[in-house]
């Protein structure tokens, strides 16, 4: 255990003795408001979840298969809310994709609406409004991408919001289970910098950054090579995360897993990536229509990197709570920064 | 949050979905009949040409190399296509390459030219369009059919004219759609069939011609005069060639498009 470690241990002690001090771990603080855990509003959650990552693999099916305006109109399809059209090339792809979105939306609003019924924590309460609003985005982006005839801007935001909602969905599955609601946080301060909080921050940042260059490249707004050698740098900032979580903080479970699931998927989706350029721009550039390891590797390219965003989220949330910047070195450092914007 | 706006902010979630669920229901047929896209301008009166006087181009367009072989498609995934299942970005046989597009590029000077009154028409049959590759002068009338027992969206992806996409079922009048500015290899893709594709070219004039598939064209009843001729294919890009006629002169421009190993 480091010198910095075993400073943080003592100081934990120290907060779990007077917690009315104020500088209790964050974890805390969102436990400030007591909690009941609910199995059925956690299901729910967790079931929204995953059917938005459904909802995500039905929409890069759309993308790969070229069929985002087989269905020229919107809200309806073919002049109808929900009559099932004829069946075969595009349609299916685009039809299926606006019914489960549909069906997302009343699945966020049952959730939205549960949630503000059974939740005591406000900030909660708060945040099933915000997914709700997020739906909303997601399906007037959705509908604008086909009434504009999909600009690249406009379909790389939609496909942006789509992993911002999924990953909303996810902290609401996770700040609604079990763990979260019951058990006392296992807390160790950071006193590394940069600090852990910080480097999942910008490992969020840099998929997010490369989640928009690989949907202008998708969506033909822009060359391949921004997206792959974004790659390059996403794929250092994640492992020196990883490593960091895993070295340091390997005993808190709730940092552990999140840091090995987030490791494994970088592995998988730069295997991915690698797999989704060669059937895409090497084999594919003269394809006459899209062909099945083209649609495969892209669509599983598109799910799994909404999974990895979603997992460093998570490992953002559990950093946050449980390995905490010690108060000690926040006070020095706003110290150091008060002397020297006098001076 | 408390219960009273906990209530407010539910409602308001409610009613969103009941507003999104209302502009849904409003049924929208998508087969109606847009108005003519071409501007509604009147258009000048056109140049006389004497007709004594006028020369022919015609010729034939060549591949140099050996052609490539015409990749399958796989319409499996709709059974109503059945048709030629290969595709047409470069048709070559016995060294003729057809679907080039010829027309002269410059030349004319500020002449211009009555619009036919005639559409041209373009079909869809087999899940293909058919012509593969169209000529047409700008604001002039292109009838849409569609003779397969599927339903079909026409999906224009211009650079200089309105984009549009609309559907087509089987059994359906033909759509009249027109282009207002010139713009070369124009491609029009089916989105419900991702394999069909097509290109019109949008011309200021009628001197404009696509290669058959024995590779020639004919452009008829040009006035005297030094031009530009543009010879166009989809995959093998722009050729240009200078050319002079005489008054009644007919003359042969070749030309021929090498092999870049596509």
């Amino acid at each position: 255990m480091s010198v910095f470690s075993t400073v943080g241990c003592a100081a934990a002690a120290v907060l779990e003795a007077k917690p009315s001090h104020g500088l209790e771990p964050r974890g805390s603080i969102l436990k400030a408001v007591p909690a009941k855990y609910n199995p059925a509003h956690h299901a729910f959650a967790v079931f929204t979840a995953c059917a938005t990552l459904v909802v995500i693999t039905a929409g890069a099916m759309v993308t790969s298969n070229d069929a985002g305006l087989s269905v020229p109109d919107w809200p309806t399809s073919f002049g109808y809310l929900v009559k099932v059209p004829h069946f075969v090339g595009g349609v299916r792809y685009e039809w299926s994709h606006r019914m489960v979105a549909g069906t997302l939306l009343v699945l966020t609003l049952g959730i939205a609406l549960s949630t503000l019924l059974v939740e005591k924590r406000r900030w909660l309460r708060w945040l099933a409004v915000a997914a709700f609003c997020t739906v909303i985005l997601q399906a007037t982006l959705g509908g604008m991408t086909v009434l504009f005839f999909q600009p690249p801007w406009l379909s790389t935001a939609h496909a942006t919001v789509a992993q911002t909602f999924f990953c909303v969905a996810v902290a609401i599955a996770l700040f609604t289970g079990r763990k979260w609601v019951e058990e006392q946080p296992q807390v160790e301060f950071d006193s590394r910098r940069p600090s852990l909080f910080t480097l999942t921050l910008f490992s969020v940042f840099v998929l997010y950054v490369q989640l928009i260059l690989g949907g202008m490249f998708r969506h033909h707004g822009m060359s391949w090579w921004p997206h792959v050698l974004n790659a390059l740098f996403v794929s250092v900032v994640l492992a020196w995360t990883a490593v960091r979580a895993l070295s340091v903080y390997s005993r808190i479970e709730a940092v552990q897993r999140p840091a090995i699931i987030m490791v494994s998927l970088l592995v998988v989706q730069l295997c991915l990536g690698f797999a989704a350029f060669w059937t895409r721009v090497e084999w594919g550039r003269n394809a006459i229509q899209p062909e099945l390891p083209m649609v495969a590797a892209t669509v599983t390219h598109v799910a799994v990197g909404a999974l990895l965003l979603a997992t460093t989220v998570v490992l953002a949330i559990q950093v946050w709570r449980h390995v905490p910047v010690a108060f000690a070195e926040r006070t020095s450092r706003t110290l150091e920064r008060e002397k020297f914007t006098a001076a | 949050m408390n219960s009273k706006r906990g209530w407010i902010i539910a409602i308001s979630m409610l009613a969103a979905c009941a507003l999104l669920l209302i502009a849904a229901c409003n049924k929208k047929e998508s087969t109606e009949q847009p108005a003519n896209t071409a501007t509604e301008q009147p258009a000048p009166a056109a140049t006389p040409i004497d007709p004594a006087t006028v020369a022919t181009i015609d010729g034939t367009v060549k591949f140099d190399g050996t052609a490539p072989k015409p990749a399958k498609i796989d319409m499996s995934q709709d059974p109503a296509c059945k048709g030629m299942n290969e595709s047409e970005n470069i048709v070559v046989d016995s060294g003729d390459l057809a679907n080039v597009f010829v027309y002269v590029k410059d030349g004319l000077g500020n002449r211009t030219f009555d619009v036919p009154k005639d559409a041209i028409e373009l079909d869809q049959q087999g899940c293909k369009y058919h012509p593969h590759v169209l000529g047409v002068m700008a604001g002039q009338t292109i009838q849409i059919k569609n003779d397969d027992q599927t339903t079909h969206n026409i999906h224009p992806t211009p650079k200089d004219n309105r984009e549009w996409n609309e559907s087509q079922p089987p059994s359906t009048a033909p759509l009249e759609k027109s282009f207002a500015r010139e713009e070369i290899m124009l491609p029009v893709k089916c989105n419900q069939h991702p394999w069909m594709k097509m290109y019109i070219n949008v011309v200021k004039s009628p001197f404009y011609a696509v290669t058959d598939k024995s590779g020639k064209y004919e452009i008829k009843g040009l006035p005297p005069g030094t031009y530009t001729i543009a010879f166009v294919q989809e995959k093998l890009g722009e050729q240009d060639q200078q050319v002079t006629v005489g008054p009644k002169e007919t003359k042969v421009v070749d030309q021929s498009f090498k092999d870049t190993g596509m």
